[in-house]
């Protein structure tokens, strides 16, 4: 019990280390994600096949392999940042593959006959995706894109393996100081709890305000 | 009447995979002309209207509006979609917006109307089909022939040259087509340049300059209204109409 009291500036580092990778990842998901459902859905035959190969690539790679490929892989090519950037950029990536597939399906639910109407007006690829498709997928998105992003917040514990300060890897530290294993993971177990139960409050209002079928 | 061809199709090809679905088509429609397609279901007649503004693309033939060809993609070919407006079977009305954001928006986004002006102009064609009262509200609190013609005063809304009706009254209870008809009868009278694919006999008897009968994606008969219903050439057509007559 006493492990949280006496622990508190280690848990809160973790806890902050957990909160920034999540907040940057959800960001760099959500705009590569809505960059490459745009592609999916364009006109143009050589945008739809880098966002299906982009899609199918960090879909079907193992998050930890693309840990390995980005921390290691990105160094030899001269890229040198801090560990916590390159997790950033693996859990965006690789988040943003899922973002992309759910923004696609909420765009699939959108009747074709309205994009057709709205191209028939004289309207662009792009005006008819801002103005007649995104505003009506958005609200069939609400719930998988809130799902996504609480995956992804539990996916940045894989991080704590490639020494970036976040929350499960406090663990270590904690258990070499000789506290019970149980409650350490207790409290990381409430740390995590807190970050999804927050994303899942904000998608419920976000549902809430814009979700609901007119 | 064809002495000054608004919309004209020259030896058209369309397939769909292995199916050729529009074969050598030819059809030149006047400025100011109406001109009803029908022919039996799965002839071609949607998706002859949709390659006149390209939302279906040819194989191969000619297809010029105003005398311009058609544009392949991009910018051009934006522009003149909203010189040819389209209704359709299922009004395709935006389902997020209200009646008169529906009518407006296209003015705003491709005329680059201001809203103001944008939001008159739409209250004086939904003034016109017989729907001020009900801009404010959404298109699933409308009754199919409302909707209908919204999208019709939507399409007006761009001043284009010409109309394309793709079975405007097919998805509508019976007692909704008369509404929607009067309007489209209304802008015939004015001088509007339309092409209808319809059942209508009724509508295609008074209003129609010709009526182009297609089967199998050919134009097999391409007359007068009367001509044509009185004495059809073909056997396809005189099956076709012995059986669409009959109720
Ligand atoms: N998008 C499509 N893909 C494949 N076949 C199609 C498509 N649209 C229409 N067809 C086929 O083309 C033929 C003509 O269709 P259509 O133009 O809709 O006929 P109509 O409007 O006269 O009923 C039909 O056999 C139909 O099944
Ligand atoms: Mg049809």
């Amino acid at each position: 019990m006493d492990v949280l009291t006496e622990n508190w500036s280690l848990y809160g580092k973790g806890f902050l280390g957990t909160v920034e990778l999540t907040v940057y990842a959800s960001i760099l998901a959500l705009v590569l994600g809505f960059v490459m459902a745009s592609f999916r859905v364009a006109p143009v035959g050589s945008l739809r096949v880098i966002g299906t190969v982009w899609v199918a690539v960090l879909r079907n790679t193992p998050l930890t392999l693309l840990f390995f490929a980005v921390l290691l892989g990105l160094p030899r090519f001269g890229l040198v940042l801090p560990f916590q950037v390159f997790a950033v950029l693996a859990l965006g990536c690789y988040t943003s593959a899922f973002i992309c597939e759910a923004l696609r399906s909420g765009i699939n639910t959108v009747p074709t006959g309205q994009g057709e109407a709205a191209r028939s007006l004289g309207m662009s690829f792009g005006q008819t995706l801002g103005n007649v498709v995104l505003p009506q997928a958005f609200r069939s998105v609400i719930p998988p894109v809130g799902s996504t992003l609480i995956a992804l917040a539990k996916n940045s514990a894989i991080a704590g393996a490639f020494s970036v300060t976040e929350l499960l890897g406090t663990y270590k530290t904690l258990n070499e100081l000789g506290y019970s294993i149980i409650w350490t993971f207790v409290w990381i177990a409430v740390g995590y709890l807190i970050i999804t139960l927050a994303i899942s409050a904000l998608f419920n209002v976000l549902e809430k305000r814009w979700g609901v079928a007119r | 009447m064809a002495v000054d061809p608004l919309i004209e199709l020259r030896d058209v090809n369309k397939y769909f995979g292995t199916l050729h679905v529009l074969q050598d088509i030819n059809l030149t429609v006047g400025r100011g002309e109406v001109v009803v397609v029908i022919g039996p279901s799965g002839s071609g007649k949607s998706t002859l209207c949709r390659t006149i503004n390209r939302l279906e693309t040819i194989e191969s033939g000619y297809i010029a509006i105003d005398g311009k060809p058609l544009p392949e993609e991009g910018k051009g070919l934006a522009e003149l979609r909203a010189e040819v407006g389209m209704v359709f079977q299922s009004f395709n009305l935006f389902a997020h917006k209200t009646v008169l954001a529906n009518v407006s928006l296209a003015q705003l986004k491709v005329r680059r109307r201001k809203k103001d002006e944008a939001d008159q102009r739409s209250r004086e064609l939904l003034e016109r089909v017989g729907l001020a009262s009900q801009a404010d509200k959404f298109p699933a609190q409308l009754s199919g022939g409302q909707q209908q013609r919204v999208a019709i005063a939507r399409a007006l809304a761009m001043d284009p040259k010409a109309l394309l009706f793709d079975e405007p009254t097919s998805a509508l209870d019976p007692e909704m087509i008369n509404e929607v008809l009067e309007v489209m009868q209304q802008l015939a009278r004015e001088g509007m340049t339309m092409v209808v694919v319809t059942h209508e006999m009724g509508f295609a008897r008074s209003a129609a300059n010709r009526v182009v009968f297609m089967s199998d994606g050919r134009v097999i008969e391409d007359r007068t209204p009367e001509d044509f219903f009185t004495h059809p050439e073909s056997d396809r057509a005189k099956d076709f109409l012995s059986k669409i007559l009959k109720h």
